[in-house]
């Protein structure tokens, strides 16, 4: 198999980038609860104990407020340290480590403290894991100043913007999706996760959206594993019905590219984002927010949104697929707007 | 290094089957839930992820909790819970799949049980891991300053998910912790019923009678990994050999001791088994709930 065809999903892509950072700097190292041994859920930390050493792959108590809060401090004081949390929802327990410690110590020292850091979370439903173990909280976190908040749909992306994270001198939120990652007994990942992948370093920049699919009637912003619903749905959408979709991944939460988002919906006149977060209070009604301050008359029709209802998430099958996205519901979104 | 390409991907869904979702068994553990032959009906028991064998010893009704497990309409929380958060108001029982989260809320039921002054007590149980989140530690001193009718019980299997308590503890007994607090800790050793029974007797008789909390460390053994069908690899075989199958010794001591006859025991166990059956047959017919149920619950009142 020739470099130029080799394929990997994002769990594989981020540990090439972490491994790579770790071989060039000594500063990068990593903590989290069981990666040592057994890798970490994602994979990432794969072989990369036996590599580096257990003082470099540190596995932790489940202490996430110690964690947390160690790990700013080590960055605050020169290292470059990942954590690894298994779930997002676990943020609850450590919130105030991440939200005003992490995120507010540049801001508060007045640039004398750099916190170069990066939280690796996963992200996510669909595997009736219930209330505690199923959201993505993308608007909690992407709320507070002082993080960037990252949130890659492929694994060229991933790879990328894990370099981008352990090169930067800010602290990095960055949320994996669970149907994205390919992780360990979670079946097959969404098939457009995975990705061409050069096994060089590069960088994927932060605050540059991409735009997967160029089209003409309507813009369909998606984040993260919603960007597959989005793909697909613009595919149904043109071959059943001849609606031209545009397909935007904004990447990063923080700092978003509210440009191409806004030039997109300038150009088709029309906007649905679709978001697996709460509907309520989030990216969504900020993306909708950010093209509307700019020019209201841009929208032909209203805007709307396809995102998790204002429910915790449900653990019974039929309940939590109603509540997350799809193509269906964006098509049908869509099909509506277009009335 | 190993390549992962596409076409070429893992064979177990978490997301698939009739039972979906990270599924916790306590199979080994089971000895703890003696515990609840020390309750009385008004105590309040908070388990955390794997609160199965607690559950069906503190009376959680049985069918309700099987539905539940497989996301069922007549599940006790009409499938919005599942196996992570068993929940029974009849019977005063909760549980949280946040690691730690139990605590609080348990030292919150005995602040409402010294209240009511009913003489009631409440318990939780969480892992070894779990000792090390800021909780264990917020708890117990909350608890002991306000001298609480709480026990905390920690279910000592040895192992966080892959992590060894070796490995994330700086002592190798939690029961030890309790001294911080000016208040008695207790480790009970070998997965043994009988002892279980004895020293949780104990514990609740002295929290009962007002003198403040008590921690309880139960040594168990996790006899599968974190979650099914997780093959615990990180476990070394001499601790696999090392595990004692509480149900199958405390089957043994009954025969030897002579408490029932060997063809009353049996009758019993068959007993037991077609309710579990049953239990289960109840489940797999039950029907799913409708999609839209999703919305209802949120709130108590509209």
């Amino acid at each position: 198999m020739t470099q130029a065809t080799r394929k990997l999903p994002i769990g594989r892509a981020l540990r090439e980038a972490v491994e790579a950072e770790m071989s060039n700097n000594e500063a990068v190292m990593m903590m989290g609860q069981d990666i040592f041994s057994f890798g970490g859920v994602f994979g990432v930390a794969e072989g990369l104990g036996e590599k580096f050493g257990a003082e470099r792959i540190i596995d932790t108590p489940i202490s996430e407020s110690a964690v947390i809060g160690a790990a700013a401090g080590a960055a605050m004081a020169g290292m470059r340290p990942i954590v690894e949390m298994a779930y997002v929802d676990f943020i609850g327990v450590c919130f105030s480590a991440i939200a005003n410690y992490a995120a507010k110590t540049h801001y508060m020292s007045g640039g004398q403290f750099q916190v170069p850091m990066v939280l690796l979370a996963s992200t996510g439903g669909g595997y009736s894991n219930a209330a505690q173990h199923s959201q993505t909280l993308h608007g909690t976190l992407a709320h507070m100043p002082g993080m960037k908040v990252v949130c890659p749909s492929n694994a060229y992306d991933a790879k990328g913007m894990m370099h981008t994270a352990l090169q930067g001198d800010d602290f990095v939120v960055y949320l994996a999706n669970i149907q994205t990652i390919g992780m360990m007994m979670l079946g097959k990942p969404i098939p457009g996760t995975i990705s061409q992948v050069p096994s060089e370093a590069y960088t994927v920049p932060f605050g540059e959206a991409n735009v997967c699919r160029e089209g003409s009637d309507v813009t369909l912003i998606g984040t993260a594993a919603a960007v597959h619903d989005c793909m697909d749905a613009a595919a149904v959408l043109e071959s059943d019905h001849g609606i031209s979709a545009e397909v935007i991944d904004p990447r990063t939460f923080v700092p978003l590219d509210r440009e191409t988002i806004f030039n997109s919906v300038q150009k088709t006149g029309r906007l649905v984002v679709v978001d697996e977060d709460y509907i309520s209070y989030g990216v969504t009604g900020e993306i909708i927010t950010s093209v509307a301050e700019i020019d209201p008359t841009v929208f032909k029709s209203a805007p709307r949104r396809v995102a998790f209802p204002d429910v915790p998430s449900p653990f019974s099958r039929p309940m939590e697929q109603y509540c997350l996205p799809s193509s269906s519901k964006v098509v049908s979104t869509v099909l509506d707007l277009m009335q | 290094m190993e390549l992962y390409m596409d076409g070429k991907t893992p064979v177990f869904d978490l997301a698939a089957g009739i039972l979906p979702g990270e599924m916790h068994l306590s199979y080994g553990q089971e000895a703890v839930a003696a515990m609840c032959e020390n309750l009385t009906e008004n105590d309040w028991v908070h388990a955390g992820h794997r609160p199965h064998a607690i559950a069906i010893a503190c009376g959680v009704d049985l069918k309700g909790m099987a539905a539940e497990l497989l996301g069922k309409k007549e599940g006790l929380s009409g499938g919005r819970g599942g196996h992570m958060h068993i929940y029974d108001r009849s019977v005063n029982f909760a549980s949280s799949s946040i690691i730690g989260e139990q605590m609080p809320a348990a030292v919150g039921f005995a602040m409402a049980a010294k209240a009511r002054g009913d003489n009631s007590i409440a318990v939780s149980l969480i892992g070894d891991g779990a000792a090390n989140q800021g909780t264990f530690h917020e708890s117990l001193n909350f608890a002991a300053v306000q001298k609480l009718p709480y026990v905390c019980i920690v279910e000592d299997n040895n192992w966080a998910v892959t992590t060894s308590k070796a490995q994330s503890t700086a002592i190798a007994r939690n029961s030890d912790r309790a001294a911080a607090y000016g208040i008695p800790g207790e480790y009970v050793e070998g997965n043994n019923l009988e002892r279980i029974l004895e020293a949780t007797g104990k514990a609740f008789d002295y929290v009962r009678e007002g003198n403040g909390p008590f921690v309880l460390e139960i040594e168990t053994f996790r006899m599968m990994g974190h979650f099914h069908p997780d093959p615990a690899p990180m476990v070394p075989q001499e601790e696999k050999d090392s595990w004692v199958d509480c149900v199958a010794a405390c089957r043994e001591s009954i025969l030897l001791q002579g408490v029932l006859p060997e063809a009353e025991l049996e009758q019993l166990e068959t007993e037991v088994i077609a309710e579990v059956e049953d239990a289960l047959t109840f489940a797999i017919e039950a029907d799913y709930p409708a999609p839209e149920e999703a919305l209802e619950r949120v709130f108590a009142s509209n």
